[in-house]
């Protein structure tokens, strides 16, 4: 006889300008393994940070019943008092504590304000033998891998009595046997009588453990299905089932000679130096071609990039770089450059911009040498080569010396899009372009990337957002795990065959 | 579609822009003005309080031979600060090369070697590498400026107390070097005497009497500002040639005559004493060589760029590393060049020679609006910042105010300065 747990009703959350949630609902039963799936910024993410109460009451519609209560969460503190616990996709311990201390980090065993040592770890070691973790109480979290780091997140929740345990991507960042002890211990969580959700887009894993699985897409529920019916072929149709209309510029694109060429290139972790992180990739890219590199989050598509522009990620770099057939250096960024390489990160804030300067300075940082003789900046053709590219790419502000940091994410987009243009480059790789950026503004950005493949160069959007890549580039490569695992023209991909690439990679992998 | 991708009416952004050009030039450059007129309300307060003492003549020379070596190391300072770090290692190092400088000098007998001109060079390259030596630590190994420098600050006034051989001085050094800091530049034009001096009852003229310029600081003078005022001029124009606004006419006319009539000010109390101090033109050469550097080169821009946002300087083909490198090379050579100063102005070296000034360098650099997070700052406002604590230090130190209470002034101001900014930039 089973009961339901949790029911979430009509669920709507906004966000300024977007609906992230709208009229969710979710019904989770006692004793079951309940599967969230859904693309990337579907909505599963921000539908659990309304249970466990990062969003509180009152910023969202709709019913939150658990138990048979209904709860206005204000904080975690209230959800985790009630026993819901949430384990996040970023971990959240303090490397340089020890298990036990990350264990009862604010909830400590203490009298007076003194610990308990003893009790602390007593109770700690208990616990990690319930998850099955072999680990001294008193290791530092630094020291033992991101599997176990894993583990401890759910020792931890588990000393919290936990009544429903809900993993955001559980298994992201684990190597495929760390996943499955994870998903063993799951299993066995289960036949003790926990309820867990699990938030995953790895269909094999939903497919192995989940009871019961719920869709979301563009911040509604598709459907949930029940363990008899699921199957990845149903999950694939109903996560992406949307249809394209013209949200994409028109182009006719005007294909030349390969330009650029990678072979067999493989980069390592850079703190895990086992991982390897980029397993042997080879593509190419043909003059005034688009190529598109989909794929999950934690992929390696940013890595890849990343590695190829001047080593900025990963150790123990090996493959070939062509361009036009021969061979170049890309060891650091300024020779990346000098080759006619850019790359727009994924990252403008952090990675793109220097914020507190404004768009001239911007503008400019990537090629001084184009406006500049004798190493003296030409003030006036510095304004010139601004307000040029300011007109070319459409950026909105009251003159180029707003400061970035004051412009939306669109135009802060624009912005460094112009300052790549004007380091001229024959390759162009651009990450997660229109990431968090809206409609109009990233129809703009297409039309920019349209714009310069047919000017003849070569650019390679890495996206997770696979109508975009399926709208916008003549050629697909899909990444999983290091690899590549497809190849297709846009012609005659689609969000189906793309997923499928995807998951028979992962079948491989496994 | 949201309000950011409205197609934004393209004739407005065009006619909008020559207020708002004009608006904004005087906004972004209002810290600036407004440090100026601070320093001036502080200048003008003192010579109330001192009942005219301040502007003397000869206490202006003195103002400014007593914190050259404060501004020298505040340009380097800057440098530092605009790209995110921090140097506590300058006032031990510049009691270090004072005193290496005079031992070369004074104990070695090194020959030819201990001529003062060749004694410099050496120094000013020895600051350089103890420069390279940090900055190396700070830039290829990711070591935290402050700890690093805290070391130096630590091991240079431990050499400088050895090389003088525990607690006492070294002296006295050679008229020729101490010129750098108490010298004036030689009148070659000859003085030109507009009042002739009294002359007692005894036949003897009465010192301070009278009125005799020193016709070369004038001469300096009035090219410098008549340059002043022809490359404002061709600025402008040049701008206007390319179709661009510049600052609002009545705007520019008035700066440039201000700017002008201080400068003017300036030279007259010089020249009415005993011309212009040697320090004060290395001084203003190396003003105009930083805000030249700063302003208008790459390398200049680069080091903005990686205080602003390190890692998308790096991504977008800056040499960190080597600039980091650069910037403590230069601060190390600044770092010398301070201590040389202060050698020249004392006569001697000693063991307690910069002890301390690190703090004011670096209060001069922050009073003057930079950044402790990195990525801004301005070599004017550094400059006008170490005038305002030299002019603070002078002015009370004439009124007699404790040295104590000195110091708790001092603090309020860097304090109220900062906070100032701060605010200000919460409100924009």
């Amino acid at each position: 006889m089973t009961s339901t747990i949790l029911e979430m009703r009509d669920i709507t959350k906004t966000f300024p300008g977007v609906k992230a949630l709208s009229n969710v609902n979710l019904s989770v039963e006692e004793g079951e393994i309940h599967a969230v799936v859904g693309e990337n910024g579907a909505g599963k993410s921000t539908l659990m940070k309304v249970l466990s109460g990062v969003y509180p009451a009152g910023t969202y519609e709709g019913q939150i019943i658990f138990q048979g209560q209904e709860c206005q969460f204000k904080g975690i503190h209230d959800s985790e008092h009630k026993g819901i616990v949430i384990i996040h996709q970023e971990l959240a311990l303090v490397p340089m504590l020890s298990i036990a201390e990350n264990i009862f980090l604010g909830n400590e065993h203490a009298k007076y304000g003194m610990i308990d040592w003893d009790a602390n770890e007593a109770r700690t070691s208990a616990l990690l033998k319930k998850v099955g973790l072999k680990e001294d109480p008193k290791t530092l979290i630094t020291n033992i891998g991101v599997g176990k780091q894993q583990l401890v997140e759910i020792a931890k929740a588990l000393s919290k009595e936990v009544k429903l345990l809900i993993l955001d991507e559980p298994t992201a960042s684990l190597s495929e046997k760390d996943s499955q002890a994870l998903l063993d211990l799951l299993l066995e969580f289960k036949r003790q009588g926990m309820t867990s959700i699990l938030i995953s887009h790895k269909l094999n894993e939903v497919n192995r453990v989940a009871d019961k699985v719920t869709v979301i897409r563009d911040g509604r529920t598709i459907e949930t299905l029940a363990k008899k019916d699921i199957s990845e072929d149903r999950i694939i149709t109903s996560m992406v089932g949307r249809s394209l209309d013209d949200r994409y510029p028109p182009r006719e694109p005007k294909i030349g000679e390969v330009v650029f060429e990678v072979k067999n290139w493989s980069v390592y972790h850079p703190i895990h130096a086992e991982r390897q992180v980029i397993k042997g990739i080879d593509i190419n890219v043909r003059k005034g071609e688009v190529v598109g590199i989909a794929g999950l989050m934690g992929a390696g598509r940013t890595e890849f990039a990343m590695s190829l522009f001047g080593r900025s990620y990963g150790r123990h770099i090996r493959g070939e770089v062509l361009l036009k057939g021969k061979p170049i250096d890309v060891s650091s960024v300024s020779k990346a450059v000098e080759h006619g390489i850019a790359y727009v990160t994924e990252d403008r804030k952090t990675y793109g911009l220097n914020l507190i300067d404004h768009i001239k300075h911007n503008i400019t940082l990537a090629n001084l040498g184009g406006v500049s003789r004798h190493s003296v900046i030409d003030d006036l053709g510095e304004l010139a080569v601004a307000n040029d590219y300011r007109k070319k790419t459409n950026i909105r502000a009251s003159s180029v010396y707003q400061m970035t940091g004051n412009l939306s994410g669109g135009n802060q987009q624009k912005v460094v899009l112009s300052k790549w243009l004007f380091a001229d480059p024959d390759l162009l790789i651009l990450d997660e372009p229109t990431r968090g950026i809206d409609v109009g503004a990233k129809y703009e950005i297409y039309t920019i990337i349209a714009r310069l493949a047919s000017e003849g160069k070569a650019i390679v959007v890495i996206s997770s957002e696979m109508p975009e890549l399926l709208g916008i580039t003549d050629r697909i490569y899909v990444m999983n795990e290091g690899r590549i695992v497809g190849e297709m023209p846009a012609a005659d991909a689609s969000q189906e065959k793309i997923m499928r690439a995807i998951v028979r990679g992962e079948g491989k992998a496994a | 579609m949201s309000t950011d991708s409205a197609p934004a009416p393209q004739g407005n952004i065009a006619e909008d822009q020559r207020p708002r050009i004009a608006v904004s030039a005087l906004t972004t450059n209002l810290r600036e003005y407004g440090l100026i007129i601070a320093l001036i309300v502080i200048m003008l307060f003192f010579q109330f309080t001192t009942s005219g003492t301040l502007f003397k003549p000869v206490n202006l020379s003195n103002l400014v031979q007593q914190n050259s070596f404060i501004i020298v190391m505040a340009l380097g300072m800057l440098l530092v600060i605009v790209s995110g770090y921090i140097d506590l290692s300058v006032g031990s190092v510049a009691g270090f090369i004072g005193a290496l400088a005079a031992n070369m000098m004074v104990i070695w007998q090194l020959g030819p070697l201990s001529n003062p001109l060749v004694v410099s060079i050496v120094c000013l390259i020895v600051g350089g590498l103890i420069g390279a030596a940090q900055g190396y630590w700070i830039a290829y190994h990711r070591i935290p400026s402050f700890i690093v420098t805290l070391a130096g600050m630590l091991i240079f006034r431990g050499i400088c107390q050895a090389l003088l051989g525990g607690g006492s001085s070294v002296g006295p050094l050679p008229d020729g070097f101490k010129a750098l800091s108490s010298g004036f530049i030689p009148d070659v034009i000859g003085p030109l005497t507009l009042i002739p001096p009294t002359v007692n009852a005894a036949g003897k003229t009465i010192v301070g009497s009278g009125l005799t310029l020193h016709m070369t600081t004038v001469v300096l003078g009035l090219i410098a500002v008549l340059a002043y005022a022809y490359f404002g001029v061709r600025t402008r124009r040049k701008r206007e040639r390319h179709g661009y606004e510049a600052e609002p006419f009545p705007l520019f006319v008035v700066k440039t005559l201000v700017a002008s009539a201080l400068a003017l000010f300036l030279v007259y109390e010089f020249a009415s004493y005993r011309g212009l101090p040697v320090v004060l033109l290395v001084m203003g050469v190396l003003i105009s060589l930083f805000v030249f550097v700063t302003k208008r080169m790459t390398i200049g821009r680069r080091i903005y760029a990686m205080g602003g946002n390190p890692k998308a300087a790096q991504l977008s083909g800056i040499n960190t590393e080597r600039l980091t490198l650069l910037v403590f090379i230069n601060m190390g050579v600044l770092s010398a060049l301070g201590g040389l100063i202060i050698a020249a102005r004392l006569g001697q070296a000693v063991p307690a020679a910069g002890l301390g000034s690190e703090l004011d360098v670096i209060a001069a650099v922050f009073i003057g609006g930079a950044s402790a997070m990195g990525g801004v700052g301005q070599v004017i406002g550094a400059v006008v910042g170490g005038f305002i604590m030299g002019v603070m230090n002078n002015g009370m130190s004439i009124m007699g105010v404790n040295v104590d209470w000195q110091q708790v002034v001092k603090g309020l101001v860097l304090l109220g300065a900062v906070i100032f900014d701060v605010y200000n930039k919460n409100k924009a």
